[in-house]
């Protein structure tokens, strides 16, 4: 017995025997060759990374960056709530006591002395941006890159802090 | 013996033996520039110019691959699957004529290294020792995979070898001759044997596909449902040799074809061009449209490959068993009296 079709969506496919023609196969495979070769002349879709990259949605995570603020003195304080938000595990930190003097480095009263990612463990899922209260972490950057042995894929400050804005404009300039 | 006849052999057999060991490097090459292609992208690009460093990069890798080898096989044949595949496939280019006679120093020298009489015999010969590179390697492997590929790879060949005997029947009895180098002389000019013997091409050119294990009959090997078949258990070298040889054996049957139903090495108006530059360089005009001739059946052998979908076991075997010998035999037939009708007017 045919059940009957609740949705009315059902369609029964119907198949007939292959005629002549079909049975033969060289006329679909001749015209299944017409089609690859017509491709050989198309627009070819690769990218060439690294040389060409991609142009990236606007909410794309990439890299992690360490922001500073309006005066270059970084915005991080140390408070781990990025580490533990982190489904991955992979970001730790030291924290250490902003010293007499060096106000114009650090914004808050408690700085990260050591802050590592460890790129083979992030998922970039971007909940350490989300975490942070004081809008120190971005995931903005470009695609991590691939390398050779894990230990270099532990990414310090020396690889995640923004550039201060002086370095940043005497660059700008001596490109100018 | 002169010793002018034994160099000029060693120097053809050199010349031969390089160019079939650099015609299949660069088929691998080709392959993936081909692939590439007809999908939309570049493929390899990054090895040299246009990436024509590829074989080598590739070649380095395999020999400093690490080689393992399964407890449970059997040394001496896990060894000598591969050898022998890769020893065999290099015997068939040597009855194949790629030229006329060409006069090197004032002597005339046959561009073919040797010119036995039964030449089509030996390539038959040659071509059905190949299978046993796959049969000894999947057995010896000790694996279900590798011997189901083996034991596919025999019965494929088995199956096709017989189709493609029949039709190469109806060719000779177009030429009368097992010998290479009259069958390509027997085809002066534009006289190609394709014209009188078309299905009987047709024939040997799908049992050509599924002797060389190439898509959509590589059965044997498939990477989808045998994970490699007879090439599972094999790693660095070894399995460079089983690849090797499938490109050997490309060339070599590409090159059959071309001697066999394109003329070989000739080609409309190549008297008018021999008379113009001479008995040295006008041969040679000749083997260039020879490697034209392969190159471009190699090319065919790729593109089908990237574009047709592997057939199912028993569907190959309803299409070597019920279609091509049936076809084949009819062919022969229809042969025979057209040429024993044209023969008694």
């Amino acid at each position: 017995m045919i059940m009957e079709s609740l949705s009315g969506r059902k369609k029964v496919l119907e198949q007939k025997p292959m005629n002549f023609w079909e049975r033969m196969y060289l006329p679909a495979i001749l015209k299944g060759m017409g089609i690859t070769f017509m491709h050989m002349f198309k627009k070819k879709e690769t990218i060439h990374y690294p040389e060409q990259e991609r142009e990236f949605s606007e909410n794309w995570r990439g890299m992690h960056s360490l922001k500073r603020d309006e005066d270059g003195r970084e915005r991080c304080t140390a408070c781990g709530l990025c580490a533990l938000s982190c489904p991955a595990e992979a970001i730790t930190m030291i924290s250490a006591e902003r010293e007499k003097g060096e106000e114009h480095l650090y914004r808050e009263e408690k700085y990260a002395a050591v802050y590592e990612i460890n790129m083979l463990r992030c998922i970039f899922c971007g909940l350490c941006e989300e975490a942070c209260p004081k809008e120190a972490i971005y995931l903005d950057g470009p695609i991590v890159p691939a390398d050779f042995l894990r230990k270099d894929f532990i990414y310090g400050k020396d690889k995640l802090v923004e550039m201060p804005i002086t370095e940043l404009e005497a660059l700008k300039g001596a490109k100018v | 013996m002169e010793v002018a006849f034994l160099i000029e052999k060693v120097v053809l057999v050199l010349v031969l033996f390089t160019l079939t060991l650099t015609i299949a490097a660069y088929s691998t090459w080709a392959e993936r520039k081909v692939a590439a292609w007809l999908q939309d992208r570049v493929g390899p690009n990054r090895a040299g110019i246009f990436g024509l460093l590829q074989p080598l990069a590739d070649g380095g890798k395999m020999f400093f691959k690490e080689e393992i080898m399964p407890s449970g096989a059997n040394k001496w044949l896990f060894i000598a699957g591969p050898s022998l595949a890769l020893l065999v496939s290099f015997l068939g280019s040597a009855v194949i004529p790629f030229g006329q006679n060409i006069e090197v120093f004032g002597r005339s020298m046959p561009l073919q290294v040797t010119d036995i009489n039964v030449g089509v015999l030996y390539i038959f010969g040659v071509v059905s020792l190949g299978v046993y590179g796959i049969m000894i390697g999947g057995w010896a492997s000790n694996n279900k995979y590798s011997l189901m590929g083996a034991i596919r790879g025999a019965s494929q060949n088995i199956s096709y070898e017989i189709a493609m005997g029949l039709s190469i029947i109806a060719l000779l009895l177009v030429t009368n001759t097992l010998s290479f180098k009259e069958i390509a002389e027997q085809q002066h000019g534009w006289h190609w044997n394709i014209l009188v013997q078309p299905l009987g091409f047709l024939i040997f050119l799908v049992c050509a596909f599924a002797e060389t294990n190439r898509v959509p009959f590589d059965l044997p090997e498939c990477e989808t449902e045998l994970i490699g078949g007879y090439q599972t258990e094999y790693s660095g070298f070894k399995m460079g040799a089983y690849m090797f040889a499938e490109y050997i054996n490309m060339f070599v049957s590409s090159a059959v074809m071309a001697v066999l139903y394109f003329g070989g090495y000739n080609y409309p108006g190549m008297d008018a061009v021999n008379a113009m530059l001479g008995p040295t360089w006008g041969p040679l005009i000749g083997v260039a449209v020879m490697f034209l001739k392969i190159i471009l059946f190699i090319f065919f052998f790729m593109w089908v490959r990237w574009t047709v979908p592997r057939f199912r076991y028993d569907q190959l075997m309803d299409l070597g068993w019920k279609v091509l010998i049936p076809l084949a035999i009819a062919n022969i037939v229809i042969t025979a009296i057209v040429i024993t009708v044209v023969d008694k007017l």
